[in-house]
């Protein structure tokens, strides 16, 4: 679509110029202008003059502003692409200039945590899941925006920036956001789903990272397609049973946020959330990964979160306490792997889960 | 601050309008027949666009409506049935076949007419005619009588009938933001959404409501209530509207949704049990019937549409009716486990069919009860948004939001009905919210949910149903066990108290241990001829019948207590 005539259309905004926030915002400069809101002055001053964002090519209807106020006060849509963990604060600054006819269709793949000051969490914190906020509860509790979507599904950055084929999911309550969210995302290479089932998806994706980590290790150790499947597997069984206790349902992880994803992300170095597993049972400690990745692996923060909910709930997540006891060292990787190859599961699918409940 | 005045009958507040015949409940009775049309073209219009405005849906609904109705009249009639309903639906019939036959030429005005004439007959029986003078007499009435019971009850009976020495409102508390809420009412629209426990509970609020000073609220009340010839009479009067559960027709409906809409733009005050029944379980009410409610978020958007900046705000107050006791729990919490007992059939046992029954339910309440708590909640917008006392809306961090904005797409107000119903879910869910934290607990429920969670915990092989049938010799607790319980809950009440999620009586805030046990125990169901708890012969704690305590152990239900014993 040529420019000129997509800058008539309305702007629509992106929080957050990171990896995805860029394939995201490339995505929609198809079909209409794009304020880009970026931490960094340095970072939207080259997006502007060199398109150039830290490596990557910025579509030419993509602007980048440091001024929350300017994204609120020109566009009505507004996608935030950000890490969970700075989530609340960016919602927070830009609160005040939001109306309630403003759009907010989030893609970040974490949950928030509000924890009392000075409590961290450890192996052994019970943590209740009604203090486990999903991003648009965030957006619901900071703001006057009551129509609020979530994107999520095997979207891999860079293979979205390459321009390669990809779909994804828009969810929401609200029809409305859908159609809209597919009027702007939707490219002859980016198909748009729908979905009612807001939570649900939201859930599916966060929880998908944890396994990630894990199928990185797997990888890491160089095994094969077998045991990747036996993860993928189980781990969807695991994903299903703390989802519940978020909120979350089983017909989204069958769909693209949860299996999608899940395969996406089991197969990939490009995801974070595997490099790290990856790495880790390549020998490498967390702290020496962490300090040279660029991006936050989400998945290491909804580990913790997921690990001592079910310490709070009193139920048995094999597979997430393993992972846990890997990536914070008390158990090797080999260990648990051990453990979990003996661990004594009987049943394939427990049925009960898929009762009401 | 609103001015109180004290009179027998305890603190009243002055009423905003004084002068009734400015009430737009008034004026929707004195110009009844302009808007029984206005509503009639409404409705029609509405039905048609659900019906996606295709002749054959129209012609579709209208056989499914006749065929319906025809099934009510020889399978459930009801005392409160038109005389002549039979008489009117075989007319309708004979038309439907005329229509059929090509005698009316059905694409001009053949079905429309039919329609017409349908959702006016439904129109008429859906409003209510508002009588100020009979509205006195009630106003006076009631609080007459809920005295003299109150003094009758407090003495031995009835030589005590004509003293005054009882104060109503030393029984029934008036609590919670009041005068905010009146200040809501001089500039907009008030809907107040109590939660319902009790048939009481109609008569309590409309009580309730005169009593802070508001105008008279316009109200849905079942059909089946006004074959009772006292309510019929006062119903009738007090501008109560028929709702009739049986007719699920989408004339009805879109008649029954226009109607509140409509007298909702017109200014009345509303008032919805947005529980739709009584609490079965006792517990808070967790999932609302949006119906009626969704019809505010219309009100409020046709507002905006015809008044633009000077619209008139609709503003939601949940209120929260407390009691120590439900007079109906048997018979409540018996459906509630057949219910959930997953039984096919369960025969609606109607304590409340009769003149004569009501009178001695009423009668009985005021002598066994203690107190009640009315607690007006804090007032909001239809987004759940905050309000001040100028009707301003604003969000969490105290900016100010225009409301109007949230019926925008592209700058605009439009009309999208799925957006208004997720609005709708939305606020029935906050108001679920703001009944646990307003909720007033009061010693007795105390004592019921840590006696239970105890009987749960030593019987904790048992479902819920063999829970059910242990015999009362099984059901007694040390007196220390129960303390201890009975401690700790009050300790984490207090720290809940303390940040706003939940309200208390007096007497946990500040009474002793041993005092709050006392209450508690001195007033846990103390109707109920098998009592759900009390002190046994050996000085132990008995259960004598673990359905109620189960009953009013539920109250306490959803707070995570349980985690604290």
């Amino acid at each position: 679509m040529d420019s000129t005539k997509s800058s008539d259309k309305m702007p629509v905004g992106v929080l957050g110029g990171g990896s995805f926030g860029s394939a995201i915002s490339n995505l929609l400069a198809e079909n209409q202008p794009v304020i880009l809101l970026t931490r960094s002055q340095e970072v939207a001053d080259s997006i502007n003059t060199t398109h150039d964002n830290r490596g990557r090519t910025m579509h030419e209807n993509v602007r980048a502003t440091t001024n929350a106020r300017e994204v609120a006060e020109q566009c009505r849509l507004i996608y935030p692409i950000l890490p969970s963990a700075g989530f609340r604060e960016t919602i927070k600054n830009l609160a005040p200039h939001l109306t309630p006819e403003h759009i907010l269709i989030h893609g970040t793949k974490g949950v928030d945590v509000q924890l009392p000051e000075g409590v961290q969490l450890t192996s052994d914190y019970k943590l209740n899941p009604k203090k486990v906020n999903t991003m648009t509860e965030v957006i619901l509790q900071e703001t006057i925006v009551r129509r609020v979507g979530c994107l999520a599904g095997p979207n891999l950055a860079g293979e979205i920036l390459e321009g390669q084929p990809a779909a994804t999911v828009i969810a929401s309550h609200f029809e409305e956001v859908i159609k809209l969210g597919q009027k702007t995302l939707r490219t002859p290479r980016f198909q748009v789903y729908g979905s009612h089932d807001l939570t649900g998806v939201e859930i599916a994706g966060v929880l998908k990272n944890v396994i990630a980590l894990a199928a990185g290790a797997l990888s890491g150790l160089g095994f094969g397609e077998n045991a990747k499947a036996l993860l993928i597997s189980r781990g969807l069984v695991e994903m299903i049973h703390i989802g519940k206790h978020l909120g979350g349902d089983i017909v989204a992880v069958l769909g693209l946020a949860g299996v999608g994803d899940l395969i996406a992300t089991c197969s990939s170095s490009k995801s974070r959330n595997f490099t790290v597993g990856y790495r880790l049972a390549k020998g490498e400690t967390l702290t020496a990964i962490l300090a040279d990745m660029e991006e936050v692996a989400e998945g290491l923060n909804t580990l913790r979160i997921s690990r001592s909910m079910a310490n709070y709930l009193g139920i048995r997540v094999p597979l997430t306490e393993t992972i846990y006891d890997v990536i914070y060292g008390e158990k090797t990787v080999e260990e648990g792997l051990d453990y979990l190859m003996k661990f004594p599961f009987y049943v394939d699918i427990d049925r009960s889960m898929f009762r009401g409940n | 601050m609103a001015t109180k005045v004290h009179n027998s009958d305890g603190w009243l507040y002055d009423p905003i309008l004084p002068d009734s015949s400015t009430w737009p409940i008034v004026q929707l009775t004195n110009h009844r027949d302009e808007f029984l049309k206005e509503l009639v073209e409404l409705s029609i219009q509405n039905i048609k666009e659900t019906l996606g405005n295709n002749p054959s849906n129209l012609k579709d609904e209208l056989a499914r409506t006749l065929y319906t109705e025809r099934i009510r009249l020889t399978q459930t009639p009801w005392k409160a049935d038109a005389p002549d309903e039979k008489e009117f639906w075989s007319q309708v019939k004979k038309h439907m076949v005329r229509i059929n036959a090509g005698h009316e030429n059905p694409n001009a005005f053949g079905h429309e007419d039919l329609i017409r004439r349908i959702v006016t007959r439904y129109a008429e029986e859906i409003a209510g005619v508002f009588d100020v003078k009979a509205y006195d007499f009630a106003k006076g009435f009631t609080t007459f009588m809920f005295s003299r019971l109150l003094n009758a009850s407090q003495g031995k009976g009835f030589s005590r009938f004509w003293d005054s020495r009882h104060n109503l409102h030393d029984k029934i508390h008036l609590i919670g933001e009041i005068d905010h809420i009146r200040e809501l009412a001089k500039q907009g629209t008030v809907i107040v959404v109590p939660t319902h426990f009790s048939n009481l509970d109609s008569m309590l609020i409309g009580w309730a409501i005169q009593s802070i000073g508001l105008p008279p609220v316009l109200y849905g009340a079942g059909l089946n209530l006004f074959g009772i010839k006292i309510m019929a009479w006062f119903m009738n009067r007090l501008g109560a509207y028929k709702v009739d559960r049986r007719k699920k027709n989408t004339l009805y409906l879109e008649t029954l949704k226009m109607y509140s809409e409509l007298s909702l733009r017109k200014g009345c005050n509303g008032l919805f049990f947005p529980g739709g029944t009584r609490s079965r379980s006792g517990m808070l009410e967790k999932r609302l019937k949006l119906g009626l409610l969704g019809t505010a978020l219309q009100a409020q958007r046709m507002n905006f549409v015809d008044d633009g900046e000077d619209a008139k705000k609709i503003f939601v107050v949940p209120v929260t009716i407390n009691y120590n006791f439900v007079l109906e729990a048997q018979s409540l919490i018996d459906q509630h486990l057949k219910i959930s007992g997953q039984e096919q059939y369960y025969v609606e046992n109607d304590d409340f069919s009769t003149s004569s029954k009501m009178l001695r339910f009423i009668y009985k309440f005021f002598t066994a009860s203690s107190e009640i708590a009315v607690r007006f909640g804090t007032p909001m917008d239809l987004f759940g948004n905050r309000v001040d006392e100028e009707g301003r809306s604003f969000d969490p961090h105290g900016h100010e939001v225009d409301i109007k904005k949230y019926f925008y797409s592209n700058g605009e107000i439009t009309k999208d009905l799925q957006r208004d119903a997720e609005y709708t879910r939305m606020l029935g869910e906050r108001i679920v919210e703001r009944y646990h934290c307003e909720a007033v607990v009061f010693c007795s429920q105390i004592l019921a949910f840590a006696a239970f969670r105890i009987f749960k915990a030593r019987y904790n092989r048992m479902d819920l149903y063999g829970l059910m049938r242990l015999p009362s010799e099984d059901l007694t607790i040390r007196p220390k066990q129960l303390m201890d319980s009975v401690d700790k809950i009050v300790e984490r009440l207090r720290e809940m108290h303390a940040s706003g999620e939940i309200q208390l009586e007096k007497e946990i805030l500040e009474g002793s241990l041993s005092n709050i046990v006392k209450k508690g125990i001195a007033n846990l169901g103390i109707y109920h001829a098998k009592l759900p708890l009390m002190f046994n012969a050996e000085g132990d704690f008995q259960s004598q019948d673990i359905k109620l305590l189960y009953f009013y152990h539920n109250r306490l239900e959803g707070y995570g207590l349980h985690k604290v014993i």
